[in-house]
């Protein structure tokens, strides 16, 4: 039965391939019928998949790929509890994401297109997580950067558009070849880039050891690329610039969360080494708190969930980090309900208000949009934390963690949750809450179609109650997400010899002090955004210093054009100007000189006076006889 | 016998279409080479999986001096016959009906294709050296008479560098040739041997005697600089035979005569030419960045992407030759795509100039897809035929020296910097003056661009097909050093 489940990448790769060849040739809706549809039943097998895994795993051999003597690599799939997980992520969120987009896209002229990059994207992401092998991971890996490229850039009239996409995906790229040189490493130290095999002889190296380091070093490269951390988290507020759809399942939902995937899979090797599992907790912790400082001040809806995403991966790495594998599991499961529909919230506002993104001509949208309204107020109290919506038990489960394992971690963590919470309580107060600020002669706000708010109501149910499947047990729970991950983690978990939560007195306190300091944001926010009814102030006016810092977003991006960017192109200049033209060209044509300019002087020997010849031969015939004689 | 066929058919046809009809000339070359290809693809099909040599003809030609016409194909050999004829009837069929001297031109090619071939299949030093000159013959008169506006300068300084690196080889082959033992010979088992024989000192010294000729050819860094005049000034056509097949001619040079000639020359000076190798793969890319020349920049990154390969080959393990050899057929197949939208963009819109582009994809979405792919495998996305290449290359790098291997792996960001920039200012965006009554494909020039997709992705998903076709005599020549 199980093997039935190595058939649900390639349904949407069917879906690309008939949408992409037949374009406009096909109707509209039977396009989004066909994609849809792919997606359903990929679904559908992925549900069933989910049913009957029970803690197997299991290989499931398509083809070879690449042989070289010893060195091969296959088209194999892995079926166990983890890529289950994720397998029901990305097709069940993908769906409901195909769905709302029929009412998103419906006017673009490049609808059909559209959908069959979706289709595209997911096919890859399945390859992803279902790969048995890293290289084959990396196929995955790379084809999900090329659909995110080809998706930022949707509209590829606008340059801005088009820098975004090739930003990203040149990001990504550097990320990539930390990854791909973290593959050659493995494959030169255990012989294969096959989990089995790696993970296996795994076992057989001492905790700290060089090589593991370095080999998990370079694999979190590529996590830091493709997850959006510091310092190659620039690309992702930038690929806001897609459509929003993309936006949720690519840049919030799916995509991102490869990394985490990445790390969580390779749990045994970094688990060997605690010197990257403080590299991987640290770089987590830093990004979640810059990330959230940056979304304070932003007033773009979709720049302000796209640094909330950025930060709500740092809490993913930090829970990694601090050997919390399944809570960061957990965490990219509960993040992809409520932040999948926080995105396509902004998205109905956006298409309520005929594209208008700028939070400070919003207000007031409570009574526009309701269904809108009470699904983005739910997708905020599940990212802030509130229970016992989905984020409380994921986030607090990581946090718990930090705290057992390293105090500031934990301490960093609060302050990001306590900011999260005044941010995205600010995005709902002055998007939704007090008068309509926009030019309600233009514009005529108005709620969205059904095909797109009922994936909202999905999505919104799910973040009520997704996170119900990991209550804790000093809750009473029985924390069933651990539980079904348990195979797939335990020998990681063996091998870092975990200090077990602190005691549930001290879990049940840790619960009460991020509650009580997240409601203190809350209030903070209502107070500033309703009660005082301040709204941020417009461009040009001169800010405050922090203020401005985190709105020009500390500045990374220009930092990155003056010192890599910009010097690139002037050693091209240089190179081609200087290197090329003068030094090489110069030798080369000097030679040339220096060889007409001999045989320039060869010339004046052969003068045709036969005198001379004799002369000449006389001379060296003496020389040549006075040298034998020496 | 096959391959004595094989080179008359070819030279036959090259005579021939000098006194076809004009109008019939355009067909007779396209379906002779299409036959070669066929022929070939049959060879192809039917190659058995060993090490040895197959279909072997020997002909004593000059008696008294041990030169003989002997001829064969291993592995490698035939990977690269069926890229010269799977790539010359697209080159051919790529003509625009508007070249002048039609005939003269379509018979150039033929017969430079016949030289390719002898090149590939030779198994005697001398008839090796004898193809490799007379290659250089048709692809001159190519630059000289329906190049550029430069093109008597350019052409000459072409001709004058190759010419310059073969005489090296020429003096390295007779040096061997007179130390072969016994009766002396230009056989190629006669030359390995000679040139094992020989001391460290002297192997080292001929070393760069034939790098010299070879590194010229494909080109490595820093002998490269006649490159990119040469293919920015040459027809499209001509362009496409330099880059996709002629440089190969220098490394499979590498590999069939240098590397198993001189092993202790290599393993001596291994560091030194693969940190040429990877300085080009960095200095062309980089330079790459900034033209404004789309057939320009093509060129600096075929030189970045040769010194990949040779970096692989120099490194001399498993993974980097057959790296080499996968991404000898992958590149030639892109850079030939490449430089045919280069000259479709050229030809609607009188204009490379990458600032004066943009919109394409507005007017020609066919052609924006077709270009992506094809760009997508030079950038080596994984299931483009890019990927198994540059993996084992930069695997074959990293195992003989890890620094190495992750400098020359800053190719894959590089890459794609120059590549995506090029594809956003012309392809993506507005459309300008030049681009706004662009038309899409014809069918021609589907016909064209169609099989190289087919391959991008072929490689890329089943590189097996011809991984392990040479891989036997990949492995003799591990062995035999």
């Amino acid at each position: 039965m199980l093997q039935y489940a190595a058939l649900i990448p390639f349904f949407p790769l069917a879906g690309f391939i008939i949408l992409g060849l037949l374009n406009k040739r096909l109707p509209k809706n039977l396009a989004a019928v066909i994609a849809c549809g792919m997606l359903l039943i990929s679904f559908g097998l992925a549900l069933g998949m989910f049913m009957n895994i029970s803690g197997q795993s299991q290989e499931v051999q398509l083809a070879p790929w690449i042989n070289v003597g010893s060195f091969s690599a296959s088209f194999t799939f892995l079926l166990d509890p983890l890529s289950s997980i994720f397998l029901m992520i990305i097709t069940g969120v993908g769906f409901l994401i195909h769905v709302y987009s029929i009412g998103y896209m419906h006017d673009d002229e490049k609808h059909n297109i559209f959908f069959a990059y979706l289709n595209l994207f997911v096919f890859f992401m399945l390859v992803l997580v279902m790969a048995s092998s890293y290289l084959l991971m990396f196929v995955g890996w790379e084809g999900v950067g090329l659909c995110s490229y080809l998706l930022i850039g949707f509209w590829f009239k606008n340059k801005a558009y088009n820098d975004a996409a090739k930003k990203a995906f040149i990001m990504n790229r550097i990320g990539d070849l930390g990854f791909l040189l973290g593959i050659i490493l493995l494959f030169i130290t255990f012989g294969s880039s096959d989990y089995h095999t790696i993970f296996t002889k795994a076992n057989g190296f001492m905790s700290g050891d060089a090589m593991i380091t370095t080999i998990t070093l370079l694999l979190f490269v590529g996590a830091m690329g493709k997850s959006a951390q510091i310092p190659l988290y620039t690309w992702l507020p930038d690929a806001m610039a897609g459509p929003t759809p993309v936006s949720a399942l690519i840049h919030a939902a799916t995509m991102v969360t490869a990394g985490i995937y990445m790390v969580a899979r390779s749990g045994i090797l970094y688990a060997l080494s605690p010197i990257s599992m403080y590299v991987v907790a640290l770089v987590g912790v830093v990004t979640a708190v810059f990330a959230a400082t940056i979304a304070l001040t932003q007033n773009d809806i979709k720049k302000v969930l796209a640094y909330s995403t950025v930060s709500q991966l740092g809490y993913m790495f930090l829970g990694l980090g601090v050997g919390a594998f399944s809570a960061s599991v957990f965490h990219v499961m509960t993040h992809a309900f409520f932040k999948a529909l926080l995105f396509l919230c902004a998205g109905s506002v956006i298409h309520g208000l005929a594209g208008e993104q700028d939070i400070r001509h919003m207000g007031g949208l409570r009574k526009k949009l309701p269904i809108t309204f009470i699904t983005f107020l739910i997708g905020t109290l599940a990212i802030a934390g509130i229970p016992p919506f989905a984020g409380f038990f994921s986030k607090d489960e990581i946090l718990i963690h930090a705290y057992s394992s390293n105090k500031l971690f934990w301490a960093l963590g609060m302050l990001g949750s306590m900011m999260t919470a005044f941010y995205m309580f600010r995005l709902l107060f002055l998007t939704f809450s007090g008068t309509y600020r926009g030019d309600s002669h233009k514009v005529h706000p108005h709620e969205s179609p059904k095909v797109m708010t009922v994936p909202l109501i999905i999505l919104a149910i799910l973040s009520t109650i997704g996170g119900f499947v990991g209550v804790p047990e000093s809750l009473g729970g029985t924390s069933q997400i651990s539980k079904f991950l348990d195979p797939v983690f335990k020998p990681a978990q063996a091998k870092m010899m975990m200090v077990e939560g602190s005691g549930g007195v001290s879990e049940m306190m840790l619960m009460g002090i991020t509650i009580t300091v997240v409601l203190i944001s809350i209030f903070a926010a209502w107070y500033m955004y309703v009660s005082r009814k301040s709204v941020p102030v417009s461009e040009g006016t001169k800010l405050p210093f922090f203020t401005k810092l985190s709105y020009h977003k500390f500045y990374v991006d220009e930092i990155y054009s003056a010192l890599i960017t910009k010097p690139l192109d002037k050693i091209s200049e240089l190179l081609k100007n200087i290197i090329e033209n003068k030094v090489i060209d110069g030798v080369v044509n000097a030679s040339g000189k220096v060889t007409e300019w001999v045989s320039g002087l060869m010339r004046f020997v052969q003068t045709g006076n036969v005198d001379f010849y004799l002369l000449a031969m006389v001379v060296g015939i003496a020389l040549i006889i006075f040298l034998k004689l020496m | 016998m096959p391959i004595i066929a094989l080179l008359i058919f070819t030279f036959a046809t090259a005579l021939i279409g000098l006194f076809i009809p004009i109008r019939y000339g355009n067909r007779f070359a396209f379906i002779s080479s299409l036959i070669v290809f066929i022929y070939s693809l049959y060879l192809f099909c039917t190659f058995p999986i060993t090490a040895d040599f197959q279909y072997v003809v020997d002909y004593s030609w000059i008696q008294s001096l041990g030169i003989h016409f002997k001829v064969g194909m291993d592995g490698i050999s035939v990977l690269l016959v069926m890229l010269t004829t799977f790539l010359t009837p697209l080159i051919i069929f790529s003509v625009r009906k508007s070249e002048p001297r039609p005939r003269a031109f379509y018979s150039l090619l033929l017969f430079m294709e016949m030289a390719l071939i002898g090149v590939f299949v030779s198994m005697d030093g001398f008839l090796f050296y004898i193809f490799w000159e007379i290659a250089l013959i048709p692809i001159y008169f190519i630059c000289l008479l329906w190049g550029g506006k430069d093109r008597v300068r350019i052409t000459l300084k072409f001709f004058i560098y190759t010419l310059t690196g073969s005489l090296f080889m020429l003096v390295g082959l007779i040096y061997l040739y007179l130390h072969t033992p016994g009766e002396h010979s230009f056989d190629i088992q006669a030359l390995y041997t000679a040139g094992k024989s020989l001391s460290a000192h002297a192997q080292c010294i001929l070393f760069w005697f034939f790098f010299l000729a070879f590194g010229i050819k494909m080109p490595i860094f820093p002998l490269h600089t006649w490159q990119p005049d040469t293919y920015s000034d040459a027809p499209t056509q001509g362009t496409m035979m330099l880059s996709g097949i002629m440089l190969k001619m220098g490394i499979y040079g590498l590999i069939r005569w240098m590397i198993p000639m001189l092993p202790v020359g290599l393993s001596q000076n291994a560091q030194y030419v693969m940190w040429l190798s990877i300085a080009g793969v960095l200095y062309a890319g980089i330079i790459a960045f900034t033209r404004k020349d789309m057939k320009r920049l093509l060129a600096y990154s075929s030189i970045s992407h040769v010194g990949l390969i040779a970096a692989g080959i120099f490194a001399f393990n498993g993974q980097g030759l057959q790296g080499g050899i996968i991404q000898m057929l992958s590149h030639g197949i892109n850079v030939v795509g490449l430089f045919f939208v280069v000259d479709i963009i050229q030809s609607r819109t009188g204009t490379r100039d990458i600032a004066s582009l943009g919109g394409i994809r507005l007017k020609a979405p066919y052609l924006a897809t077709v270009f992506a792919i094809i760009m997508l495998g030079a950038v080596a996305l994984p299931l483009t035929d890019g990927f198994p290449g540059e993996f084992l290359l930069i695997s074959g790098v990293f195992k003989f020296e890890n620094i190495m291997g992750a400098v020359v792996g800053l190719t894959i960001i590089i890459g794609a910097v120059y590549m995506f920039r090029m594809y956003q200012r012309t392809i993506l965006g507005e459309t300008s003056l030049a681009t706004e009554n662009f038309t899409d494909l014809t069918a021609g020039e589907k016909a064209v661009l169609i099989p190289i997709v087919i391959m991008v992705i072929l490689i890329g998903v089943c590189p097996n097909l011809f991984l392990k076709v040479s891989e036997p005599a990949i492995l003799k020549l591990l062995g035999g050093i």
